[in-house]
């Protein structure tokens, strides 16, 4: 399934004509900002932690020149290789040599949105490996052979039945009922148990990576990313270079943030970290560790006006919170990531003249910047990335047009005054009997989904200057 | 002589009026139910007559180099006012909040000057002029639900003050619905570049309005009323769209947006 981020406005149309789908999205936009609400007035101070996260992150980031080298030799002498990819595919040539050099033919894999970025998977299986993803967000989304539709639910857009279907077909375990949720997460669960004892390789994302101990971060609500990481006597960490904080302290305020921001949570079920490999007196975990740390345009991010996207903590919390995600679905994206963030991510990381789309698909509501955790201005970000695409004159030449005589009128007034109420006038005339358009030349995009309410009189400039000539 | 002893003159409210465009042009009950309320809290209104649009279309839409001549043109025309006075969140949330990041150096400095004396009208109204009525003045106006328009809510933080007026100003069932901090699918350009999606949230924000068993749906900005009120036709729903101005002045004889204007 290929789908183009530029074909946005048609992938959300037809996506809006997917009632049922709709409605789960719709459930979604509801009760997750009721969540998260709930979850931010019973912390307290919400906002001061954010300040505090923010300005840490921030902090990190104009000091990764420090930090990044401080990790990487606390991760050495905790006994991990680290290696760093500046492309996607450079990751997946790494971890794919590391898994070649130990003869692996199976991994397990924990939810990594990095290694969805780098479209790992494939890499893995051309090369004739096993792949198994293991958060059952993802497991279903894999067996589908479909692309995650939030960062944070990939399976969000699947209904319940369709999923029923899905194990039924694809686990081989003879007649049976798969009657609810709990026995469909049970099914998954006892299959999913044969994978993480049987893989060779296990491999993780990481919520932060901590330059004082060389520890990784991973918080999950279903376990899985422990057992990838302790069973497999091979674990690979596959995470980008702004992941780092400085201190064990800043994860711990950031799991705080994250975990209430992204499903209303005081913490997650498992909140894991990752030190290195097995030692002398452990009773288990890997035998061998790896950190593969992503580049792939941030360097170019952190150089460049948008370099307040990389505070990005991926919660989530802008997609719930962003009526056009709502309306238009993940897919609808054509992107790995979606929502407001993505809108601003996907451009960056692809290329605008690919995806600018996205940017587009935003009414200035500022709904996500009102909630984002790491107080990034999407909005604002998102308004540049149309400032790039109107100046590389990308955008409909329709629109450029239009907005271009708007501009120049409105330096005209006396042009101004004589067109519009020429206008006015005439479609006052013919829409003041029946209130409105419901077909109007020029404003198509309007009238295909509403009447145009006709004007009410004259303008008011126009009616204002006779009473005012009058008075006089 | 105390303050409160100053001639009459000198203590109103010398108050420039930006009509906007969308009230010039669909709906200039609004700017004059606008002047009307200004008066009776004590205003003198001027309309500057050779003002046009503040640009908002052309920023939003990633056009920053075309939209500064647009805002200086905006401040020159207005910066002589004492105060400058709008009925909608969004042109007053461009000039207060956007011009500035838009302009350098001297002309900065005169946005952020102008910023600081530019208000909306429910905001003026409450927290500047501080409108009051006698309970006999009030006007019967019937149930309302009141939309939060989002560059008035989260740029200029308005949510209470329309509230408060409808309460104080008119006699009025207010009915809060669901969710009103969720956009109604306008957002300018946005409402014709992507139409489904747009009339999708339109959609939903009149059911919720509905929800509220309230009779009229009311707002502070005319993009989002003609959004509203254009798809509540379309859909065959019975729902009078009017700007606050109007309710405030109690002008009901004026049919609501989108209503045929000849009996």
């Amino acid at each position: 399934m290929t789908v183009s981020s530029n074909d946005f406005v048609a992938q959300a149309a037809a996506a809006l004509q997917e009632p049922e789908r709709l409605r789960t999205r719709n459930a979604l936009g509801t009760h997750m900002p009721a969540m998260r609400s709930k979850a931010a007035e019973e912390f307290g101070d919400y906002q001061a932690l954010r300040d505090h996260v923010a300005s840490v992150r921030q902090h990190a980031l104009d000091n990764l020149d420090y930090y990044l080298p401080q990790f990487e030799q606390q991760a050495l002498d905790n006994g991990n290789q680290v290696h760093y990819a500046r492309t996607g595919t450079e990751l997946n040539d790494i971890v794919l040599t590391i898994c070649q050099r130990h003869n692996a033919r199976k991994v397990a894999k924990g939810k990594s949105m990095v290694t969805e970025e780098t479209e790992l998977n494939h890499h893995l299986e051309s090369a004739g490996l096993d792949v198994v993803e293991t958060d059952l967000g993802e497991y279903i989304v894999q067996q589908a052979g479909e692309t995650p539709s939030h960062i944070v639910g990939p399976a969000l857009h699947k209904p319940e039945a369709e999923i029923r279907e899905l194990f039924l077909e694809k686990h081989p375990l003879g007649p049976r009922e798969l009657e609810d949720p709990p026995a469909m997460v049970e099914e998954a669960r006892t299959v999913l148990r044969e994978h993480f004892v049987s893989a060779d390789v296990g491999i993780v994302g990481a919520n932060a990576l901590i330059a004082e101990n060389g520890y990784s971060l991973l918080v999950t609500n279903e376990g899985n990313g422990d057992l990838c990481a302790n069973l497999p006597n091979i674990l690979i960490v596959c995470t980008t270079m702004e992941r780092v904080l400085p201190r064990a302290s800043d994860a711990a305020a950031l799991v705080r943030l994250l975990t209430r921001s992204t499903t209303g949570q005081p913490i997650s079920c498992y909140t894991s970290y990752y030190s290195g490999p097995r030692r002398q007196d452990d009773i288990d975990g890997p035998l061998e560790t790896h950190f593969v740390l992503l580049d792939n345009k941030r360097s170019d991010i952190l150089a460049s006006d948008y370099k307040d996207m990389l505070q990005c903590i991926r919660c989530g919390a802008c997609l719930n919170h962003c009526p056009v995600y709502i309306g238009a679905g993940g897919h609808a994206y054509g992107s790995v990531y979606q929502g407001p963030m993505g809108s601003v991510l996907t451009p960056l990381l692809n290329s605008l003249e690919e995806s600018h789309a996205l940017p587009n698909a935003c009414t200035s509501c500022g709904r996500c910047a009102e909630v984002c955790p790491a107080n990034i201005p999407l909005p604002d970000l998102l308004r540049d990335l149309r400032h790039e695409e109107y100046r590389s004159k990308l955008g409909s030449g329709r629109w450029r047009t239009g907005m271009k005589l708007h501009a120049w009128l409105s330096q005209n007034p006396r042009v101004y005054r004589f067109l519009t109420g020429l206008t006015i006038r005439t479609l006052h005339r013919l829409g003041r009997r029946s209130g409105g358009f419901t077909r109007l030349p020029f404003a198509s995009g309007w009238t295909q989904e509403r009447d145009f309410p006709a004007p009410q009189s004259d303008t008011f400039m126009h009616q204002y200057s006779k009473q005012d000539s009058q008075d006089e | 002589m105390s303050e409160s002893q100053q001639p009459q003159a000198s203590q109103r409210f010398q108050v420039h009026l930006f009509v906007t465009c969308l009230a010039d042009l669909f709906r200039p009950s609004v700017a004059f139910n606008s002047i009307a309320l200004l008066e009776e809290s004590g205003c003198d209104v001027t309309v500057p007559i050779s003002q046009t649009c503040c640009g908002q279309p052309s920023y939003n839409t990633g056009d920053y180099e075309g939209t500064v001549p647009l805002a200086k043109r905006l401040i020159e025309t207005f910066e002589t006012a004492d105060y400058v006075v709008a009925p909608s969140g969004s042109c007053v949330g461009m000039i207060t909040h956007h011009y500035p990041n838009i302009l350098e150096g001297q002309w900065r400095e005169r946005a952020l000057e102008l910023a600081a004396r530019t208000f909306e009208l429910t905001q003026f109204l409450s927290e500047i002029s501080g409108l009051k009525r006698a309970n006999e003045l009030r006007p019967e106006i019937g149930s309302v639900t009141y939309h939060d328009s989002c560059a008035g809510l989260r740029e200029l933080g308005i949510q209470t003050q329309p509230r408060d007026l409808l309460n104080t100003l008119c006699k009025t069932d207010l009915k809060e619905m669901q969710r009103t901090d969720v956009c109604c699918g306008f957002g300018g350009t946005f409402c014709a570049k992507m139409p489904e999606l747009s009339a999708n949230m339109a959609s939903d924000k009149l059911d919720t309005a509905q929800a509220s068993g309230a009779k009229i749906l009311a707002g502070g900005d005319l993009g989002c009323l003609m959004n509203l009120a254009g798809r509540a036709k379309r859909e065959g729903m019975e729902l009078e769209v009017r700007h606050i101005a109007e309710l405030l002045a109690g002008d009901l004889a004026t049919p609501a947006i989108g209503d045929s204007s000849q009996s």
